[in-house]
């Protein structure tokens, strides 16, 4: 080995390492700051101590991780592989499927379980790796509910030699029998001070200038998703480039979120019965190019503001924005479903 | 003889007419050397695909412009054979996975996997990654789109994305969140007006009155790309141009507000009748169904009269709009609107009779 690493080394000339800077400098801050150990691991603090006890037990059990994006699921088992097997072994004792991947039930009965039956040395050099390898099936849940059955078997009888670990969103989409088998973890939405910690210190580390309170805006927008909360800071401060400040309303921009003066002329249209009115607005809103979807949400969160309405009708108008939230989750065309959505409301709010 | 709308289709960010701090920061975020994943929203004829044009041309010079069309077999796991047009230069690659249809995942997993192991030899390129371009990313499934999340991560170094698409409502939230989300609104009617003027000047085709070109930038509906069009038919249909000129309208619009006037005239089975003739017309023509009733139910609301009804008959053609989207057979969720409409409007007359 360390006649290839001489090697390198000699004959790496200093453009080599000038397209490695260059490379390290283009790597996006959610990998570049994603953290490396179980302890660089933020807000989880649960998760992440009842995951510490058993890896000194040496026996892990099949793992289940579910919650919203953005909170660290894949980063958490990624750095526990490595706290256990170390940098070098990680390739061979662990396998990584997701989504992007070719998952169906073939692919489980070949892949998978050819990989779950080999078995593994205990003790490789001086490392003491623990005796079983680490399947992860990323976003799992959507894999077929077919493909999840012919799991059920495998992980029961090469459990001696392979642990699972299945990372989903919405652990209802994986089927019982699976969830069963599995420890479960939720994964809880950041909390915005270990959010602020983090964004502060990539800050500090990017040597990015960025104003209090879009910090705080940032993480408002982001709604504890990390990695969305990282990726906007990362364009933000790529648009506004090296020396300026990263104001409130550059990450308004990047996040998408629709101004406020639009939402609140939607809102004035509701005590009008003004059909043209509304649909002047409407009209304005979609060739603006808001995304409906985000509109509705941010509606909402006025909408229990609004102290002007009683119980009742902001029962009723919820009522409303369920039923346009499954048509535009159905696909259907955003002006109309806003021209529904505004004159039903304006029923009730009148 | 390239028509107008790409004649003078602008090339680089400069010559873009509006939102011009946007295309700054584009410029900003393209000279920084570094570039995010995007995801790129805004209505139809909003300068979606000329400021993506523009943003590659950017990052990689004219080289970008050199572009080829290819056409790549994919198989399905079920040895399904997919055709699919790729249009590709040097340095980037437009795909259209919605074309297949639900075999989408397909594309997305094996291209762009490909592209994304591939990685740049030569450390002296302008770019160490290449652009993947997806149009239509709205229309992809679930699959495809959840396909999408982990290769954008793994592969940063390689490769960028960039999706193209009419509303963010449809994006999965793990895609919107590993991406820089570009909205472009719809130029205003004023905009509209100064493009036009613009374009006029460039083809040389005499003065173009102020009220003419006003009317076409709101006929157009914030559209700039139909702006466009209507201008060059304008131009076939006379020239020079009249102040009071008739602008030319699309044939199946027209037949649209017949259908319109058929339903108004008269509420019986017999005219319902009439009407599905009508409908299975503009569908053997090619019109997509979402399309025909959007337009219909504009053409309504805008000919009767009282804001409760019009606010019924929208509230309508949301209900029935939605379910044509889920449904499979175009024409039963057409005819139960017109019957519905008839229905409403009926007993509004009866109820005004009264």
């Amino acid at each position: 080995m360390s006649f290839f690493a001489k090697r390198q080394t000699a004959g790496g000339s200093s453009s080599a390492a000038a397209a490695a800077t260059a490379a390290a400098a283009q790597k996006p801050w959610i990998e570049k700051y994603r953290p490396k150990t179980m302890d660089d691991i933020s807000s989880q603090e649960q998760t992440v101590a009842v995951l510490k006890k058993t890896m000194e037990s040496q026996n892990l059990p099949h793992l289940l991780f579910y919650g919203p994006p953005g909170t660290g699921k894949t980063s958490t088992i990624l750095a526990l592989a490595r706290d256990i097997y170390g940098p070098e072994m990680i390739g061979s004792r662990v396998l990584e499927l997701n989504a992007s991947d070719e998952r169906g039930i073939q692919v489980i009965r070949e892949k998978v379980k050819n990989f779950a039956r080999s078995t593994v040395t205990h003790n490789i050099g001086t490392t003491n790796c623990p005796p079983y390898k680490i399947i992860i099936l990323d976003e799992a849940d959507s894999m077929t509910s077919d493909a999840q059955s012919a799991l059920r078997r495998t992980m029961e009888t090469y459990s001696k030699l392979t642990r699972f670990c299945l990372i989903c969103n919405y652990v209802t989409r994986i089927i019982d029998p699976l969830a069963s088998r599995c420890a479960k973890f939720r994964f809880r939405p950041l909390e915005e001070t270990h959010s602020k910690e983090r964004l502060e210190m990539i800050c500090r580390q990017e040597d990015v200038k960025i104003s209090p309170e879009a910090v705080l805006n940032l993480i408002r927008v982001s709604e504890g998703d990390l990695r969305k909360a990282i990726m906007f800071l990362q364009s933000a401060s790529r648009l506004v480039g090296k020396d300026a400040e990263i104001s409130v309303e550059v990450i308004a921009d990047i996040a998408g979120t629709v101004p406020e003066s639009v939402i609140d002329d939607l809102e004035a249209c509701w005590r009008t019965k003004d059909y043209k009115k509304i649909a002047t607005e409407v009209q304005n809103v979609v060739a603006d190019g808001h995304s409906a979807a985000k509109v509705l949400s941010q509606l909402h969160g006025r909408l229990l503001k609004n102290d002007a309405l009683n119980s009742m009708q902001k029962a009723k108008i919820a009522e409303v924005f369920g039923d346009m939230d499954k048509a535009l989750g159905d696909g259907a065309d955003e002006q109309l479903q806003l021209l529904n959505m505004m004159t039903r409301v304006s029923v009730f709010a009148a | 003889m390239a028509l107008w709308v790409d004649k003078h289709r602008p090339n680089n960010l400069d010559k873009l007419d509006y939102h011009s701090d946007l295309s700054l920061h584009l410029k900003k975020l393209c000279a920084s050397g570094d570039f995010p994943h995007m995801l790129v929203f805004g209505p139809p004829g909003s300068g979606k695909k000329t400021r993506i044009v523009a943003i590659l041309r950017e990052l990689f010079g004219p080289g970008s412009e050199k572009i080829k069309i290819d056409q790549r077999i994919f198989e399905t796991p079920s040895k399904r054979k997919l055709e699919l047009n790729i249009v590709s230069s040097n340095y980037h690659l437009e795909v259209n996975p919605s074309d297949v249809g639900m075999y989408d995942r397909v594309v997305v997993q094996d291209l762009l996997k490909e592209v994304a192991q591939t990685q740049q030899v030569d450390a002296s390129a302008q770019k160490r990654f290449k652009v993947v371009v997806i149009h239509e990313a709205d229309l992809l499934t679930r699959d495809a789109q959840a396909g999408l999340r982990r290769t954008m991560e793994k592969y940063m170094g390689n490769l960028r994305i960039i999706m193209c698409c009419n509303t963010t409502s449809k994006i999965i939230g793990p895609i919107q969140s590993r991406c820089l989300l570009v909205r472009i609104g719809a130029p205003t009617t004023p905009e509209i007006c100064k493009v036009l003027h613009k374009v006029i000047k460039k083809e040389h085709c005499g003065p173009l009155p102020e009220s003419l070109a006003l009317r076409i930038a709101e006929d157009s509906g914030r559209n700039l790309r139909r702006a466009i069009l209507m201008l060059e038919t304008a131009k076939v249909q006379c020239h020079p141009f009249k102040e009071n000129q008739e602008i030319p309208r699309m044939d199946w619009e027209d037949f649209i507000r017949q259908v319109m006037m058929t339903i108004l005239r008269a509420q019986s089975p017999e005219q319902l009748q009439t009407v599905r003739g009508q409908l299975y017309e503009l569908i053997n023509h090619c019109i997509d169904p979402a399309t025909i009733l959007k337009t219909l139910a504009k053409e309504l609301i805008e000919k009767v009269d009282g804001d409760e009804i019009k606010m019924k008959f929208a509230q309508e053609a949301a209900f029935y709009e939605h379910r044509l989207r889920t449904g499979q057979k175009a024409i039963f969720h057409l005819e139960a609107f017109v019957a519905k409409i008839m229905s409403v409007y009926k007993r509004h007359v009866m109820s005004m009779d009264m």
